[in-house]
């Protein structure tokens, strides 16, 4: 039960937790399109607390709080605020705790969020800290998998691009790990995974590190592809040696099978050509419609709402 | 250690004796406890002494200083079989064998740059020991994975 826990990494969430998110999720997009007034958390109120910016994590969880009949609160814009005035997270955490029933945290430093559940009897829901945790990203990233082709575990799943810098892919390793996938990890040597990463999905699940993807996706189920995030280069000329040295195109989907689909958890740089967008394997408009009703499912689960 | 070594070193009245130390690590104990010159402690050290258990041994006494919990656990890291002696007028007052704990709070830093214990939150380092052989713990803040040289490194 997630109910009044913090959401920090994938591991907080049980096998039974996400099967129940998954279920809440369709309901929710049911209810959604019924446009229906839905009333389950009136009267609760989420802070939204975003140390980077994010526009479409922020705007996804505010519209899931909205849905579901719940206020909003927001620090509007962190920089100028009480962290220019040198306050630490723990403080602005008590004060957040004081005003809202539930704290949503981004911030660029890794374990910020782990840090903020420390200083609140309020759940925290982590919405992606450092190159570390982005775990509601990863069950929208898992209930896509699960809705678009019927199950999860035993696929043959695809990751290409950045995974080294590259957030989502992070957790998103670690949960497949446990549905027994069967992982392909696509990049250029200088964006491979962490090494420590690695070692933590250990022999729980098959895992081949490769360079290119010529030949490697014949059997593949979902290719999920990043982006390369410019902010993480120091060197501008680094970032731009490596920009579209992969890219999904025409001729990378005719090597692909009917029935996979190709994932991205946006906005997308030149990873996936515009062509690609008409083919019905391009699920990534769906994939991020899904954050809606996932991230409505998370709040009324952690806050006791259904 | 027989009877003639130990005359090596003199017997402290109050303060603590760290045995059992590897070989070559006693700098490396003293310079953790920060005990140094302007600590104003006295302290007394055998490096290489000949060992029952194992070949050699550094042993290092010091005087009027106690060792805090957070301590022990960071010098187990790097002398995972030393015995620290509580001394009390002369004599031996409490007698402890190190053993890596499972969990490492404070000392440390933290070898993620972008962990947010280093920054002046008002929070410890905090590690899960993994596995104490070889030695592999767990940031609890940005769950990264280190090694023993990693974590030891910056001491
Ligand atoms: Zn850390």
């Amino acid at each position: 039960m997630i109910k009044n826990r913090s959401i920090v990494t994938i591991d907080d969430v049980g096998d039974d937790d996400l099967n129940e998110i998954f279920t809440a999720a369709e309901e929710m997009d049911k209810l959604i399109k019924s446009g229906k007034k839905i009333s389950i958390l009136e009267s609760r109120i989420m802070c939204t607390l975003f140390y980077e910016p994010s526009t479409r994590t922020r705007l996804s969880f505010e519209s899931a709080m909205h849905r579901l009949g719940g206020g909003v609160i927001t620090m509007a814009d962190v920089k100028t605020s009480s962290v220019s005035k040198g306050e630490t997270l723990a403080d602005t955490i008590r004060m957040a705790d004081a005003y809202s029933d539930v704290i949503v945290i981004r911030h660029p430093l890794e374990g910020a969020a782990r840090l903020a559940s420390r200083f609140t009897s309020k759940p925290v829901i982590n919405a992606g800290d450092g190159s570390g945790q982005h775990p509601t990203q990863t069950i929208m990233d898992l209930y896509t998998i699960r809705k678009e082709l019927g199950k999860i575990r035993g696929l043959k799943v695809t990751l290409l691009g950045d995974l080294k810098y590259g957030r989502t892919v992070h957790s998103l390793i670690l949960a497949l790990s446990k549905y027994d996938a069967k992982i392909k990890l696509i990049s250029p040597p200088s964006l491979r995974i962490p090494e420590y990463l690695l070692h933590r999905i250990g022999d729980k699940s098959s895992v081949e590190v490769l360079d290119t993807l010529e030949g490697n996706i014949a059997d593949t189920d979902v290719l999920y592809v990043t982006r390369i995030q410019k902010e993480r280069f120091t060197d501008p000329n680094e970032y731009q040696s490596l920009i579209g040295s992969y890219s999904v195109n025409n001729n990378v989907l005719e090597s692909m099978k009917r029935n996979s689909i190709i994932m991205h958890p946006l906005p997308r740089v030149d990873e996936i050509a515009p062509e690609v967008d008409q083919d019905a394997r391009a699920a990534y408009f769906r994939q991020a419609a899904n954050g809606v009703p996932v991230r409505m499912a998370i709040i009324s689960k952690v806050l006791g709402g259904i | 250690m027989t009877e003639d070594q130990t005359l090596k070193i003199s017997k402290i009245k109050e303060g603590i004796v760290i045995d059992h130390i590897p070989a070559g690590k006693a700098i490396k104990v003293l310079s953790l406890l920060n005990v140094g010159e302007h600590s104003g402690h006295t302290v007394s050290l055998a490096m290489r002494v000949k060992s029952k258990k194992r070949g050699f041994k550094d042993v290092v006494k010091i005087e009027n200083r106690n060792v805090a919990e957070s301590e022990l656990s960071v010098i187990s890291l790097i002398a995972p079989e030393a015995t620290v002696s509580y001394i009390e007028n002369y004599n031996i007052k409490e007698k402890r064998m190190l053993s890596i704990p499972d969990q490492i709070t404070g000392i440390l830093k933290c070898p993620n740059q972008n962990c947010i214990s280093n920054t002046k939150e008002p929070v410890q380092s905090s590690f899960r020991v993994l596995s104490r052989e070889p030695l592999l713990a767990r940031c609890e803040y940005c769950e990264r994975e280190f090694r023993g040289n990693e974590l030891l490194g910056k001491l």
